[in-house]
């Protein structure tokens, strides 16, 4: 790796546009050009300055902004292409068989692709994350190999640069001044007045300003490889849950996500708006569908286990009572349980009673549980009736024997065995849902009187610990952004030439028009020579034209 | 001379960060779960359960005993096939000193007993009342089965029905020699 030395004495590392002490333009095509490029000031990336190893070859294709902004079109590209279908996560199905129907049956052949493609689940896919991986080290590399040579050029920068340097600029004039010398002492006191940083030497002045608006886009790239992180560290157990639960009015289970704790459902409750309490907002509304819902609600209680208690141990210590309305969380130990979803009416219990077939007399009435169904029912008159048989959800009869197809009370049935002081060895009977079946006649029968239901409510469990990373990670973005974008690095070179003359140069990031009204300025202040912006054609044809 | 130090550390750097780069898109793509997930080779969280019976059976009174843990429920037809196979093995290899586990999800009393009586299961059926030991074994299908061996570790998770001939081998496989 050659240095490259310059007229001036210096010797700049390979790749170095602008001799890093004078300023004198040292490859050919910036000798050549009119207006040099001063993006990082000319000085060579760190990764220019050899290709020898393999880790410096991927260094180097990382630094790359070509390669950058590719990857950012591809992720951009690919996000995109996620949002065209449904995600598996939405898809009420599971099995891949179902999920490949599914996107054939809706999206025919184009969803078929999509699937076979593994754009059905993304945002999880290996190379999703691969590629996100890439744009956080593109970033990243691409921040360092940048930010350091820049830091380290604007620091060191010369006060007076060669005129070639200055000749280069987009800003530039030259002309005689009469009294140079009084000419640069006005300069430099008009320029302190706009509040630029201004630096003598040997009969040259260097203003500058806001040079920190320069660090913008890396700050801002600081902002995002914190949330990069963030996100990161959600795959780690602890950090991030996001979990459901259903829960019945009366049911105490433990919280999925949530080790330790438990929450008992005490009650859900669903308010409507009634016509007098909202007619003036609701009103209309109220007339057109009828019905409009106020308040989703879940009383809650919460409990935990006790410090030395095992799992499954039901000696757990009570923490508090709650009710979880929308937006309204419990909030415990990091975790917030919103509520999210309801079913109403699923069956509880049922109060059957037991007659006598041709009198319709009736032994009394008793209630199954259908959660906890007890053996024996007692009931008036010395009549009993036995519990033989329970299928929560019945779904027909497989080898002889009644099944049940989960254990929800959706479609309850019972054997019950009868007995009265009339038919003491007991008379058997099943019964499900608008239907009784005997072996053979019986005397009696167990009648279905009323149902007793519950609701359920349907919970979100969430905990987010990478949530204040993520919220550093956006701020630090909008400081990079803000800083970047509400300021700009002006910086004015005023010095004296050769033979008495005066050369004016000045440069910006961005917003030239406004580097030019305060260069305006000072030009008519102290007298300076008449300069040119070379980018801006309107101006140039017009002094063209009038000087000639 | 300063040259080629610089050179090798500047090498260095950049190696220590693209690993790391590398290693954090790695950790990305293989974190699946959320919460820690039970695996083979990890050690077997105690619990404690009541039985039909009202008998507490705590894992960790089975030590030095091979563990056949049974995740299961009356409603699901693979675990009602396998049932018989579990008792049968279970008679048979309870004297050698492995132990069978019934845990029952949250279902009710006269439910499993009435399932027991009809199986004619000798072993100790528990119920897990607040799915809380599920949710610690992360079982999602039934039946779920965790070989425990005599050091409390996890040999082998199944999430499928056994046929009598996989119970014989994965018993063998947990005795406590």
């Amino acid at each position: 790796m050659s240095k490259i030395k310059c007229k001036c004495g210096h010797e700049n590392p390979f790749g170095t546009v602008l001799c890093e002490k004078c300023g004198r333009p040292l490859t050919e095509e910036a000798k050549q050009s009119e207006v040099v490029d001063m993006r990082y000031e000319g000085s060579a990336r760190r990764s220019q300055t050899y290709k020898r190893s393999i880790i410096d070859k991927i260094w180097n294709f990382f630094s790359s902004v070509k390669i950058g902004v590719s990857i950012i079109i591809a992720v951009l590209a690919t996000s995109a292409i996620g949002t065209l279908f449904p995600q598996k996560f939405y898809v009420p199905v599971q099995t891949p068989e179902d999920l490949l129907a599914y996107y054939e049956r809706l999206y025919g052949f184009i969803g078929t692709l999509y699937y076979k493609l593994g754009f059905y689940d993304m945002y999880n896919s290996w190379w999703f994350k691969v590629l996100i991986g890439m744009l956080g080290t593109s970033i990243i590399i691409a921040s360092v190999d940048r930010v350091f040579p820049l830091y380290k050029s604007l620091k060191r920068q010369r006060t007076k640069r060669h005129p070639s340097f200055m000749k280069r600029q987009r800003i530039y004039g030259e002309g005689t001044a009469l009294t140079p010398d009084l000419s640069l002492e006005k300069a430099e006191e008009k320029l302190k007045e706009m509040k630029y940083n201004v630096k003598k030497e040997d009969g040259a002045v260097l203003a500058e300003k806001n040079r920190f608006s320069r660090w913008g886009p890396y700050v801002n790239h600081t902002g995002l490889i914190i949330f990069l992180f963030g996100i990161l560290l959600r795959g780690i157990p602890g950090f991030y849950v996001d979990d459901t639960m259903w829960i019945r009015e009366g049911e105490l289970r433990s919280i999925p996500g949530a080790p330790d704790y438990y929450l008992k459902s005490n009650q859900f409750i669903m308010e409507m708006y009634t016509k007098e309490e909202a007619d003036e907002v609701f009103g209309k509304a109220l007339d057109r569908v009828g019905s409009i819902v106020k308040n989703y609600q879940t009383d809650v209680s919460l409990y935990k286990k006790k410090e030395d208690g095992l799992p499954g141990s039901t000696d757990m210590e009570f923490v508090k009572d709650y009710s979880i309305i929308v937006n309204k969380p419990l909030k415990f130990d990091g975790y917030n349980i919103f509520q999210m979803d309801y079913r109403l009416n699923e069956l509880k219990s049922m109060k059957m009673k037991l007659i006598e077939k041709e009198t319709g007399d009736s032994f009394g009435e008793f209630t199954i549980d259908l959660d906890d169904p007890k053996g024996v029912y007692e009931l008036e008159n010395g009549a009993t009736v036995n519990l033989i048989g329970y299928y929560a959800d019945y779904a027909g009869v497989e080898n002889g024997e009644p099944v049940s197809k989960s254990p929800v009370p959706n479609n309850p049935a019972f054997i019950f065995d009868m007995r009265t002081p009339e038919k003491p060895q007991g008379e058997k009977s099943f019964v499900a849902i608008q239907q009784t079946l005997e072996t053979e006649e019986n005397a009696y029968q167990v009648k279905f009187v009323s149902a007793d239901t519950r609701h359920i409510s349907g919970l979100t469990i969430r905990k987010d610990k990478t949530l204040y990373i993520l919220l550093l990670g956006g701020i630090i973005f909008m400081i990079g952004v803000i800083q970047g974008s509400y300021w700009n690095h002006r910086r004015i070179w005023v010095q004296k030439g050769n033979d008495g003359n005066l050369l004016v140069a000045a440069h910006t990031n961005k917003n030239w028009f406004s580097l030019k009204k305060e260069l305006e300025s000072v030009k008519d202040y102290a007298g300076l020579p008449k300069y040119v912006d070379r980018r801006d054609t309107d101006i140039e044809s017009e002094q063209e034209e009038g000087e000639k | 001379m300063a040259k080629p130090d610089k050179k090798r550390s500047r090498l260095i750097f950049r190696g220590v960060v693209l690993l790391l780069l590398a290693s954090a898109i790695l950790f990305s793509i293989f974190s699946k779960d959320k919460v820690k997930v039970l695996e083979v080779g990890d050690k077997a969280p105690d619990f404690e359960l009541v039985d039909t019976e009202g008998n507490v059976h705590r894992l960790s009174d089975f030590k030095g005993q091979g563990v056949f843990l049974n995740f299961w429920g009356t409603w699901c037809p693979p675990c009602k096939k396998e049932m018989p196979y579990i008792e049968d093995q279970y008679k048979a290899f309870s004297k050698k000193g492995v132990h069978v586990m019934s845990v029952n999800i949250a279902e009710s009393k006269l439910k499993v007993d009435s399932f027991r009586e009809q199986y004619g299961l000798t072993f100790p059926v528990v119920i897990d009342k607040t799915r809380d030991v599920r949710d610690l074994y992360n079982v999602v299908p039934l039946p779920t089965t965790f070989l425990i061996d005599k050091d409390g570790k996890i040999v082998k998770i199944i999430k499928q029905e056994m046929s009598e001939e996989e119970i014989i081998s994965l018993m063998e496989s947990v005795l406590p020699q």
